[in-house]
C-alpha cells in the first residue's frame, strides 16, 4: 500500500510542475508580456522600463523557476489590477467556491446514487427509465440555460429563491443545481451499471442463500463493491465542477473563486488567471490522489496485496 | 453385432431454425431502438435547418431594424406578435428564426470541426498506446493526467481572450482540449484488439506496424471511435455556447445559441424567449447526438451499455 | 424428529424467454432423509442447479416455481413468504456453491463473513460467533484458523476458500445442505479431499445432503442415492448400487456406457456416446424428453405424459414405458456388442 501511494504521489507531483510550467507559459500567449502590461500609447522606453521592473527580460527558465519558488512559498504574485498579493485574493475567494462546489457535489449524489441502486434493483422498470431519462436530459441541458430558466421561475415569476449574492444557504439553492445536475447522469449512470454487475454476482448469490436480510445484501454487500469506482468517478467531476464554476459564480453573483477568474480574464490580470489555473489544477490533482488512496483502501485486494 | 438396434429407427427432430441474416438483424436492431431513432430524426431537422438556412429564413440574421425590437413570438397574445417574424425579434430588431436557422449552421460547424482535430490528437495518442504499450502508454498517460488537470473552461477562456476570439481561434482551442476521452477509450480499445491472434499473424506475416494499425486494428475499434465521436461534438457544442454566453466564444453580431442567450439575459423577466428558444434548440441539438451516439453503441456493441 | 428431512412432490418451473415458455425442470420428485446423501447427476443444462435453486427459493424472479409438495423436515415450505424463507435459509438449509473464487465477497474479511450468518439467525454477540467459526474452520481442516479470520477471500487458494464455504454453511447447525458442484471447479486431488470433508461432516452432523453434480466418479464416491435427470426431468433414481449395477433407463444406460473404464476399454475403442441433441425445452412439452434421442422410442414415448414405473419394493423406479425385463436385457446386448 505505501509503494502504490508512493508511486501515485511520484506521478502527482511530476504532473503538477507540467501544469505550472503550462500556465506559466501562458503570460507568452499575448506575445510580449511587457508591451501588453504596458498598455496603449506607451513608449518603448516605458515597455523597456516595465520590462527590467518585472523581471521580463531574464531568460525564461530563471523565470519560470523564480515564479515557481515564489509559488510554493505561497506567494503567487501580484494582481495587476488589484495592486494586492495574488494569494491573498485568491484564498480569500476560495471557500465560497469550494462550499458551492461542495453543495453541489452533495445535491448530485443524494439524487444520482439511490436513483441509480432503484434503477438497478428494478431494471427495465418505471423507476429504471425515469433515472435513464433524467440522466439523458441532464448530460444535454447547457448548465447557464438550466440557471436562467431556473432564475427566471424559481427568482422571478414565483419568487421562492433568491438570485444572486450569498446572503444565506436558500442563496446557494439553485447554483448547486445548476452546477451539480451536470454530473449527476455519469455518477447515475455508474452506479447503476456497478449494482447490475454486482447484484448478479456469484457472493450476492451466496449472501442470499444465507438468509441475509434483503437490505444487508443491498447495501453491506452490494452498494460496498459497487460504489468504489464511482469514488472515483466522484472525485473527477468534483474537480470539473469547480473549473465550471466561473459560468454560474458569474450568472448568479457568487464571489467566488470562479467569478474571480472571470473578473481577471475581463482585466486581462495575468498573475491571477495563472495563478487560478494553477490552484484549481493542483487541488485537481491532489483530489485524484487522494481518491486512488481511497479507491485502494476501499478494495482490500489492492490495499491488501 | 445388431446393427439394427444401433441405428436411428426414428427420423430425428426437423428444428426450424431459419437464421437471420446479419443485416436484417442489423436493421431490426435499429428500428427497434426508439432513442436512436429519435436522435437521427431531430439530428436530421436541425442539420436541414442549418443547409437550408438561407431558403427557409423569413429574414436576414443581421438585418436590424430597431423600430421592431423585441416582437414577442406568435403565440404570444400581442399586438404586435405576427406571422412575419414566427418566432419574434431579438433587442436589436433582428428576426429570431433566421437567427435560429444560422445559429444551427454556427453550433454544428464547431461542433464537427473540434470533433475531428480532438478526434485525431486523441486516437493517434490513443492508438499509440494501445498498441506500443510500455513506454509509449506511459508517455501518453502522464500526457492525459496533466491534460484532464487543467480546467477547460478556464484555460479557453484564458487563451481566447489571450489571442483573441474569432470562430477559428475557437475551433481550435475546443479541439486541442477536449481530445482527452478520445485518448483513453481508444487505448483501451485498442488494447482489447491489440492481443487478439489476428493481430499476431499479421506480425508473422510481416506487416509493417503501419499496415497492422490501419487495416487490422482500426476497422474493429472505429465502433468505440464513432460512439466517442458523436459524445464529443455533443461537448464541443456545449462548450461553445459556455464560451460564446460568457463573450468570450464566437462574437456578436454572429447568431451563435450561447451569444443569444447572453444577449437576452438582461431581459430575462420582460421577454423570456429570447433565452428559452435557443436554450430549447441548444439542449434538442445534444440531446439528439447524444440520442445517436448512445443509440449506435447500442445497436453496434450492446454489451458496452452502461 | 422424523427422519425425512426434505420431501419434493411435482416441482415444475417454468421460465417466460422472449421465444416462448421454457420448461427447465418438469414434475421432478425427490426426497433426502438425514445422514443421507443424495447425488442428482446429469449433463449441464439438464436443470439440476434449477431444482436446487427453487428448493431455496432462490430462483430469478421472472422464473415461476409449482410443487405440489415442498416439505423441509415435515414443514410446507412452498408458500413462504420472502422474509420467512430468509429466516431458513442459512439457518436450516444451506447451500454451496460451484465456484469458490467468486462465491465470496472481496471487500469483507472471511471473520465477517462467517460471523453475520451466525448473528443473522441466532442472539449470539459478536465473540460468541468468532469462537465458533473458529471451531468450525478447524473442523473443515483448516490450520491456524484464529488467524484467517481477519484473512480476505483473495489471500486463500480455491480450495480453502471451499473448505471456508462450507464452514460457512455450517455455522447454524442446518438439517439439510445443498452442494452445487463444489469440486468441479477444483484441483483432482484437492476434490478428493472436499468430498471426504464432506462426507465426514455430514456423518458428524447428522445433516441430509445433496450434492449435484455431472460427475459420476464423484457420485460412485459419496452417494447414498442417486437420480438421474435428463432434459428437466428425472429418469432413474434408486441407491448407488442399483442405478450403478443395473441401470434400466436407457438414458442412464448410456451414461454409464460411455465411461471408459480403465483396464477395461481397449485402445482405438469407440468410447459409447449418445446420439442427438439436448431436445428445446421451450414450448408444448410432451413425452418423454429422451425420445429424440432414444434407441428404443415408440410413438408412445414421444406423446404420452410420462409415467413412472412404480417404484420397485426395493425403491428403485424410472421412468420409461418399457418393463424392467426388457431394459434390462437391452442393457446387456448393448454390453455384449460393446466388448
Amino acid at each position: 500500500m505505501v509503494n502504490f501511494a508512493l508511486k501515485r504521489f511520484g506521478v502527482a507531483v511530476l504532473v503538477a510542475l507540467t501544469v505550472s510550467i503550462l500556465s506559466f507559459s501562458m503570460i507568452y500567449l499575448s506575445g510580449d508580456p511587457a508591451v501588453a502590461l504596458a498598455g496603449e500609447g506607451s513608449t518603448s522606453e516605458d515597455v523597456e522600463t516595465i520590462r527590467i521592473y518585472y523581471g521580463f527580460d531574464r531568460p525564461i527558465y530563471v523565470q519560470y523557476f523564480d515564479w515557481l519558488w515564489n509559488a510554493l512559498n505561497g506567494h503567487l504574485g501580484t494582481s495587476n489590477y488589484l495592486r494586492s498579493d495574488v494569494s491573498e485574493v485568491i484564498f480569500e475567494r476560495l471557500p465560497t467556491t469550494m462550499l458551492l462546489g461542495a453543495s453541489a457535489l452533495t445535491f448530485a449524489l443524494v439524487l444520482s446514487i439511490p436513483l441509480g441502486v432503484l434503477a438497478a434493483i428494478r431494471p427495465n422498470s418505471l423507476i429504471d427509465r425515469v433515472a435513464l431519462s433524467i440522466a439523458v436530459v441532464g448530460q444535454a441541458m447547457p448548465s447557464f440555460w438550466l440557471a436562467l430558466t431556473m432564475i427566471l421561475w424559481f427568482g422571478i415569476n414565483w419568487r421562492l429563491l433568491p438570485i444572486t449574492g450569498t446572503d444565506s444557504w436558500l442563496n446557494f439553492i439553485m447554483p448547486s443545481v445548476a452546477l451539480g445536475y451536470y454530473v449527476t447522469p455519469a455518477v447515475m449512470r455508474l452506479t447503476r451499471a456497478g449494482m447490475l454487475e454486482v447484484l448478479s454476482s456469484d457472493y450476492i448469490r451466496t449472501a442470499r442463500a444465507k438468509g441475509l436480510r434483503p437490505m444487508t445484501v443491498l447495501f453491506k454487500h452490494a452498494l460496498r463493491n459497487a460504489i468504489i469506482p464511482v469514488v472515483s468517478l466522484t472525485a473527477v467531476q468534483f474537480g470539473f465542477m469547480l473549473g465550471g464554476s466561473i459560468v454560474i459564480e458569474t450568472i448568479f453573483n457568487i464571489n467566488g473563486l470562479g467569478f474571480l477568474a472571470w473578473e481577471s480574464i475581463q482585466r486581462a490580470d495575468l498573475p491571477v488567471m495563472q495563478a487560478i489555473v494553477l490552484v484549481l489544477s493542483i487541488f485537481y490533482i491532489l483530489l485524484t490522489f487522494f481518491s486512488d488512496l481511497v479507491n485502494a483502501f476501499l478494495d482490500p485486494r489492492i490495499r491488501v496485496a | 453385432m445388431d446393427d439394427a438396434s444401433q441405428t436411428q429407427e426414428t427420423a430425428p427432430i426437423e428444428l426450424e431454425l431459419i437464421e437471420p441474416t446479419p443485416g436484417s438483424r442489423l436493421r431490426k436492431r435499429i428500428f427497434g431502438h426508439a432513442g436512436l431513432i429519435v436522435g437521427v430524426t431531430v439530428l436530421g431537422v436541425i442539420f436541414l435547418m442549418a443547409i437550408l438556412a438561407p431558403l427557409i429564413s423569413p429574414g436576414d440574421p443581421f438585418d436590424q431594424q430597431l423600430a421592431r425590437k423585441l416582437i414577442p413570438p406568435v403565440w404570444h397574445d400581442h399586438a404586435k406578435a405576427s406571422w412575419e417574424h414566427p418566432l419574434g425579434t431579438d433587442y436589436l430588431g433582428r428576426d429570431y428564426m433566421t437567427r435560429l436557422f444560422y445559429g444551427a449552421q454556427i453550433s454544428l460547424l464547431i461542433g464537427f470541426a473540434a470533433m475531428l482535430i480532438s478526434g485525431v490528437i486523441g486516437t493517434t495518442l490513443g492508438v499509440m498506446a494501445g498498441y506500443f504499450g510500455g513506454r509509449v502508454d506511459m508517455f501518453v498517460n502522464f500526457v492525459v493526467t496533466t491534460r484532464l488537470s487543467m480546467p477547460v473552461v478556464l484555460v479557453a477562456l484564458a487563451v481566447v481572450s489571450l489571442i483573441g476570439s474569432s470562430l477559428t481561434v475557437v475551433i481550435w482551442v475546443l479541439g486541442l482540449l477536449i481530445w482527452d476521452r478520445f485518448a483513453v477509450v481508444m487505448r483501451s480499445a485498442t488494447q482489447q484488439v491489440r492481443n487478439l491472434d489476428f493481430v499476431a499473424a499479421a506480425q508473422a506475416l510481416g506487416c509493417s506496424t503501419t499496415r497492422i494499425i490501419m487495416s487490422e486494428i482500426m476497422p474493429n475499434i472505429v465502433n468505440h471511435l464513432i460512439v466517442i465521436a458523436t459524445l464529443e461534438m455533443a461537448h464541443a457544442i456545449l462548450l461553445e455556447a459556455a464560451l460564446s454566453f460568457l463573450g468570450l466564444g464566437v462574437q456578436p453580431p454572429e447568431p451563435s445559441w450561447g451569444l443569444m442567450i447572453s444577449e437576452a439575459k438582461g431581459m430575462l423577466f420582460f421577454d423570456p424567449w429570447l433565452i428559452t428558444i435557443p436554450g430549447i434548440a441548444l439542449f434538442a441539438l445534444v440531446l439528439s447526438i447524444n440520442l445517436l451516439g448512445d443509440g449506435m453503441r447500442d445497436v453496434t456493441a450492446p454489451e458496452n451499455r452502461n | 424428529m422424523s427422519n425425512r428431512i426434505l420431501e419434493v412432490e411435482n416441482l415444475t418451473i417454468e421460465i417466460p424467454v422472449p421465444s416462448g415458455m421454457l420448461h427447465p425442470v418438469q414434475d421432478v420428485s425427490i426426497h433426502v432423509d438425514r445422514g443421507e446423501t443424495l447425488c442428482i447427476v446429469g449433463e449441464s443444462g439438464c436443470g439440476k442447479s434449477l431444482t436446487s435453486l427453487a428448493i431455496m427459493d432462490l430462483l430469478p424472479s421472472k422464473a415461476v416455481r409449482t410443487s405440489t409438495k415442498l416439505e423441509l423436515d415435515g414443514q410446507n415450505i412452498i408458500n413462504l413468504s420472502e422474509r420467512e424463507m430468509s429466516d431458513i435459509r442459512g439457518d436450516r438449509m444451506g447451500m454451496i456453491f460451484q465456484e469458490p473464487m467468486t462465491s465470496l465477497n472481496p471487500a469483507y474479511t472471511i471473520g465477517n463473513q462467517l460471523t453475520e450468518t451466525l448473528m443473522r439467525h441466532r442472539n449470539v454477540s459478536h465473540e460468541e460467533a468468532r469462537v465458533r467459526a473458529v471451531d468450525l474452520l478447524e473442523k473443515v481442516g483448516i490450520t491456524a484458523a484464529a488467524s484467517r479470520l481477519g484473512q480476505y477471500p483473495h489471500q486463500l487458494s480455491g480450495g480453502l476458500r471451499q473448505r471456508v464455504m462450507i464452514a460457512m454453511t455450517l455455522m447454524c447447525g442446518p438439517d439439510l445442505i445443498i452442494a452445487d458442484e463444489p469440486t468441479t471447479a477444483l484441483d483432482v486431488t484437492i476434490q478428493a479431499q472436499i468430498l471426504h470433508l464432506l462426507a465426514n461432516l455430514q456423518k458428524e452432523f447428522s445433516m441430509g445432503m445433496i450434492l449435484i453434480t455431472h460427475d459420476l466418479g464423484v457420485v460412485a464416491r459419496i452417494a447414498d442415492r442417486v437420480c438421474v435427470m435428463y432434459a428437466g426431468q428425472i429418469v432413474e433414481s434408486g441407491t448407488a448400487e442399483q442405478v450403478y449395477n443395473a441401470p434400466t433407463h436407457p438414458y442412464t444406460q448410456g451414461l454409464l456406457a460411455s465411461i471408459p473404464i480403465p483396464g477395461k476399454t481397449k485402445r482405438g475403442e469407440h468410447l459409447g456416446s449418445i446420439p442427438g441433441i439436448v431436445p428445446s425445452l421451450i414450448g408444448e412439452m410432451t413425452g418423454c424428453h429422451f425420445a429424440s434421442r432414444c434407441t428404443y422410442a415408440s410413438d408412445n414415448c414421444r406423446n404420452d405424459p410420462i409415467n413412472p414405473q412404480p417404484a420397485a419394493s426395493d425403491g428403485h423406479r424410472y421412468s420409461c414405458i418399457l418393463p424392467t425385463d426388457i431394459c434390462a436385457s437391452n442393457y446387456a446386448r448393448q454390453k455384449e456388442s460393446a466388448l
